[in-house]
């Protein structure tokens, strides 16, 4: 049982760095539609750059530079064109996909090293926590990180406040003295470094290597869980680690002949759960139950960014 | 004309800009560019065969393409298009598994059942989005999955061939079922369903009030409601053509050129047909000639990794460029005559 | 201290907002600018919070020229505006709200700050509250603390009376007088003469994008007017139509916009009618309009047209029955963006037919260019018109038979001559037995057309007037929610 949550855990770590790049972007106010091209693209970097230097570390840090540029692309096709975010987004993943496999070929199926595995010691030794927590990687203790840091510096910090304001409504964040674009361009370009580390938690860990579409579907699952988190750290992270159990739960079914369709239907469930979070928000029987019951509301607001995908411009 | 001459002007640009691009790319691979392009040109149409190849690749590219016109007109981004080419050829394949009967009997109600079923599965996005507010990117994006993940388990869960389960995909249909070719591959009914659904779309948003009001809800829907349009029977109708289109296109797909289903067969054409209307600035009368390029380009492409060792995603990142370079030149042209606009006004 | 703005220019597209403004402004000043709605003062007071940067021109606080390239100057500067809607993020908390922009402060001593500087004015808040669950005018008092906070010497207001109650008005002026006698700026920007006339110690009119005179208060409220309006109003009552049958007719209607409630309203227009509705801005004329047209659902009472029930009937249905509505925001809600005149025309044509007959259809919109003397062609698209030309296309797209017609702002942004031409058309549609009901804030427009004055006040009807005996003091007290009768 430990075990398996352990094992739950670390596949879980790539789609939080992916999801809280992503909500950091949106809460900001850009939709970073690209991620499954980027986090494919910096899965193939990041294996790639390890590859020939030896080094984890530059093989991370390529993988966070390709994913930020491509960000930064979309921030400036937004910001500077004012052009529609989705349609670029949409172009990007998919050129990003086929570059991937593209410039990857050389890499598929060749031996790399990856991320060491590193116990804590001390905290490792506790009963249950021990092993479900601090008996991984750094891969994997750098999304509790992210995690972490992403909560608080959204709800507890001065630029967090900020982050949402510029997201929530430009123009009243512009007529605080904010630099609405500025901050705009800098929180779009880290949560695209932040989806640049899932691709390299990819490779370089969970996956063990670079194929041709290794990563296929997350990016977009990523998406889902945002949504269906509601933008906010922590039940986007949850719909992680819910993620996650799916997917190991679907890999235990895998042997049992009888229930082969149902491990196939597993990984659609996110998708299916998004739909049914967004259908149920905006009925009016939950509007009115979050009326009556602000507490309830506050735990299952769905709202999106109100400013989210809205160019801001002065007059 | 000073706009037409701006259009063709960036179109220039990007294509410049991507044969660059391209080019640079083979470089750097190793490859000869001026080898890979001429070595895509005889893959895509330089036989006979391979010109088969590349047409009946054409067919459903062209039917999802001309129903995302009618989508993007609605001021809907139908990213859902995927799961509605899928969901045709789920339908046809049905059919053409269990329906047995003479030859143009089976394939005329396959090609129906698939259009019914693209239809169904755009319809559901769009009531999604017009009574459940689930905005239609993400639904759409939902229902793709949903549609893929219904494929793969019927391959391998209740079609799967006999004996086996294997992901290659199910038994080929039955002989009747096929769509009839000329030559090896080459189905005329398929071309002419496209050429057909691609002029009916012109026309469409053209010449008739269905297309005008259409326009109208996508561009503004508060005012075309204020104007007396019922806003939410177009943008479902829009889904549904769109759907229906992209039924058929699976339905080709799987009874004119699979003849079986397999968990690929979308071939990836939806998502491409957005590539296709983006840079055909969504105007109809630009599908076909794009849709045919990009094709080229696909097909053609794989000859450079049974030649050149490349990986053939070569084609793909060939096309993304093209979209992304046109775009971003068009929104760079844009922002040039808007600043010209200001400094006129000021000076 | 002194502010001094000179020589302001500032032109959006073809519309000079401001065309070369001059104010000056003493400390201790309650200083009102007054002009109707469009004449260019929320331009220019967001040219001096730094929302805008002018053309041209230049602002200097005490003898020194500001540099102002964004709201940061002008709140480095002690200028602080609040925002006619004020600019508050909804789901954020009272105290997140007040801390969002503001120099370094930990949350204990913000709550504190927050708690003093409410209990100064008689404010209260929860400062963990979300905005959302705020009125508009705590919004406003909110904001206004916030900017004190962060120093603001020079306090901007636009239009803040709209969409508040009596009693947060009176705490406001109240708030607003002990600000001035503290010895700050307060500009208050308004195109209500009651509430500068009550308010202000100063006061500059603005008209067309330009200042066109200044006063010291009290002064005669008809200078104020002449300045406004550029002549002494002659108010000349439209001759009475022929008056029919009822052609609409409210009985009990309720109705609830989450803004404004309408409880209770019984009305009836006869065909050949003009109903004016005035109000404040938000006090239910736009509620009822939207109610009779099926836009908004009534929850009591039944409306009729002509003798047809149609409580019941959607927006489409109602016009059918020959309801039609033409809401104020023209490109937002009445013409298309990038569709010609020949597409509008078409697309309200509600043609059964499946093909556009586009010969015909060009040479049909040219008639009608020529007859409604819209200034564009028949491929103009509706963006491209003005604000006058796009009304008229909105009135030519009206069939010449319909029951009643409701309007909102029918002239709001209209030169003159526009504004003579849509109440011409209106005219020759009242004599052939339509009935118009209209919301406007002008009261001469009011006063001129109307055979009878609805006048609203928070959310009910507050008197009923008969317009060819009200004149524009008494109807200005009424919208105040004063009755001096």
């Amino acid at each position: 049982m430990d075990d398996t949550i352990a094992t739950i855990i670390a596949a879980a770590a790539p789609l939080i760095y992916a999801t809280m790049g992503e909500t950091i972007a949106e809460k900001a106010g850009v939709i970073n539609l690209s991620l499954d091209g980027s986090i494919m693209l910096s899965a193939m970097a990041g294996f790639a750059l390890t590859y020939i230097t030896g080094s984890v570390i530059v093989g991370f840090l390529a993988a966070t530079a390709v994913s930020a540029v491509i960000a930064a692309l979309i921030a400036f096709a937004s910001i500077e064109l004012k052009l529609n975010q989705i349609a670029v987004g949409f172009v990007l993943t998919l050129l990003a996909t086929k570059l991937s496999s593209f410039l990857g070929t050389a890499y598929v199926g060749v031996k790399g090293t990856h991320v060491p595995h590193l116990a804590i010691p001390g905290l490792s030794d506790m009963p249950f926590v021990g092993t479900v927590l601090f008996n991984h990687n750094l891969s994997v203790y750098g999304s509790y990180v992210v995690l972490i840091g992403t909560y608080l510096f959204l709800y507890r910090t001065r630029r967090g406040l900020e982050l949402q304001g510029i997201g929530e409504r430009p123009e009243a964040a512009f007529a605080r003295g904010i630099a609405v674009n500025r901050l705009r361009y800098i929180y779009t370009v880290i949560g695209g470094a932040l989806v640049g580390l899932a691709g390299a938690a990819y490779s370089l860990d969970v996956k063990f290597g670079w194929r041709e579409n290794l990563t296929l579907n997350f990016g977009w699952i990523a998406l889902a869980i945002v949504i269906f988190g509601g933008w906010h750290p922590v039940r986007v992270a949850f719909g992680c680690y819910l993620f996650g159990t799916l997917q190991v739960v679907a890999l235990k079914l895998q042997p049992v002949e009888a229930l082969q369709g149902v491990s196939q239907i597993l990984p659609i469930m996110p998708f299916v759960l998004m739909i049914f979070t967004l259908l149920i928000v905006y009925l009016d029987w939950f509007r009115r139950f979050g009326d009556r019951h602000p507490a309830w509301r506050r735990l299952l607001a769905s709202d999106p960014p109100a400013g989210i995908g809205r160019v801001f411009e002065r007059e | 004309m000073r706009a037409a001459w701006n259009r063709a002007g960036s179109k220039t640009i990007a294509v410049a800009l991507a044969v660059l691009v391209t080019a640079a790319l083979l470089l750097a691979s190793g490859a000869s560019p001026i080898e890979s392009f001429r070595l895509i040109w005889q893959g895509s149409v330089g036989s006979g065969p391979k010109a088969a190849d590349t047409l009946m690749a054409w067919v459903p590219l062209v039917l999802a393409a001309s129903g995302l016109v009618v989508t993007f007109a609605a001021g809907l981004w139908n990213i859902g298009v995927e799961g509605q080419v899928v969901m045709g050829a789920i339908a046809a394949s049905w059919v053409a598994r269990e329906f047995h009967a003479p030859s143009a009997a089976v394939i005329t109600v396959a090609l129906i059942a698939g259009i019914i079923g693209g239809l169904l599965w755009g319809l559901f996005a769009g009531v999604l989005r017009v009574y459940g507010k689930v905005n239609e990117i993400f639904g759409g994006l939902g229902l793709d999955f949903v549609a893929t993940g219904l494929v793969v388990y019927l391959v391998i869960g209740p079609w799967k061939r006999a004996g086996i389960a294997s992901t290659s995909g199910t038994d080929p249909f039955p002989k009747e079922a096929w769509l009839p070719t000329v030559g090896d591959k080459l189905a005329p009914i398929a071309i002419v369903l496209a050429v057909l659904a691609v002029i009916a779309v012109y026309f469409l948003m053209r010449g008739t009030f269905f297309g005008l009001r259409l326009k109208a809800v996508g561009a503004n829907p508060a005012s075309a409601y204020i104007i007396g349009l019922s806003t939410s029977r177009y943008l479902l109708s829009a889904m549904a053509i769109c759907g229906g289109l992209a039924g058929l296109g699976g339905a080709v797909q799987a009874i004119g050129f699979q003849h079986k289903l397999v968990p690929a067969i979308s071939g990836g054409y939806g998502f491409l047909a957005i590539l296709v209307v983006l840079l055909a600035g969504f105007r109809a009368s630009l599908i076909a000639p794009i849709a045919f390029f990009f094709v080229m380009i696909s097909v053609g492409g794989t000859q450079l990794s049974l030649r050149l060792g490349l990986n053939s995603s070569l084609g793909g990142v060939v096309q993304g460029t093209l979209v992304l370079l046109t775009v971003l030149v068009g929104g760079w042209q844009v922002r040039r005559a808007r600043q010209r606009v200001r400094l006129e006004a000021e000076g | 201290m002194s502010l001094e703005l000179r020589d302001i220019h500032k032109h959006f597209g073809r519309v000079r907002a401001n065309d070369g403004v001059t104010l000056r402004v003493e400390a201790g000043e309650l200083h009102g600018l007054l002009g109707e709605n469009g004449a260019g003062k929320s331009t220019l007071m967001k040219v001096l919070s730094g929302f805008i940067e002018p053309d041209s021109g230049t602002i200097s606080l005490d003898e020194t020229t500001l540099q102002m390239r964004s709201p940061r100057d002008a709140i480095a500067a002690g200028i602080g505006m609040l925002h006619q809607d004020p600019l508050v993020f909804l789901p954020f908390s009272v105290l997140d709200n007040f801390l969002l922009g503001s120099p370094p402060i930990d949350r204990d001593s913000a709550r504190g700050e927050l708690d003093r500087l409410a209990a100064d004015f008689g404010f209260s808040f929860d400062p963990d509250a979300p905005a959302r669950t705020l009125t508009v005018g705590e919004r406003q008092q909110l904001e206004i603390v916030r900017l004190l906070w962060l120093g603001a010497k020079v306090l901007i207001l636009d239009e803040p009376t709209t969409g508040i109650s009596a009693t947060q008005q009176s705490l406001l002026f109240e708030a607003l007088r002990t600000l001035a006698g503290q010895g700050m700026i307060v500009i208050f920007v308004s195109h209500k003469l009651e509430e500068i006339e009550v308010l202000c110690d100063r006061v500059t009119v603005m008209r067309r994008g330009r200042t066109v005179g200044e006063a010291t208060l009290p002064v005669a409220i008809d200078t104020l007017v002449e300045m406004m309006f550029g002549e002494a109003v002659a108010v000349t009552g439209r001759p009475p139509g022929v008056r029919g049958g009822p052609a609409l007719r409210l009985d009990g209607i309720a109705a609830d916009d989450r803004l404004t409630r309408l409880e209770d309203l019984t009305l009836e227009v006869r065909a050949g009618e003009v109903l004016g509705l005035a109000g404040l801005e938000g006090s239910g004329q736009r509620t009822l309009l939207r109610a009779c047209a099926g836009l908004l659902a009534t929850t009591a009472g039944t409306i009729e047209v002509g003798d047809r029930d149609v409580t019941k009937r959607d927006y489409h249905q109602r016009l059918a029955a020959g309801v039609h509505y033409l809401p104020a925001g023209r490109l937002e809600e009445g013409l298309i963006r990038g569709l010609t005149i020949t597409e509008h025309f078409q697309l309200a044509s509600g043609s059964n037919r499946f093909l556009v007959p586009w010969a015909d259809a060009r040479g049909d919109a040219e008639k009608r260019i020529a007859k409604h003397s819209i200034k564009g062609a028949s491929d103009t698209t509706a963006e491209a018109l003005s604000g006058g030309n796009q009304q008229r296309l909105l009135l030519a797209m009206v069939p010449p038979d319909v029951k009643v017609l409701l309007m909102e702002h029918p002239t709001r942004g209209l030169d003159i001559a526009s504004a003579d031409w849509v109440w011409g058309q209106l005219i020759q549609r009242v004599e052939a037995g339509t009935a118009v009901v209209f919301a406007s804030a002008d009261l001469d427009e009011l006063l001129r057309y109307s055979d009878r004055i609805v006048v609203f006040f928070a959310g009910r009807v507050f008197k009923m007037l008969d317009a060819s005996t009200a004149d524009a003091d008494q109807l200005g007290h009424l919208i105040g929610g004063r009755d001096v009768a």
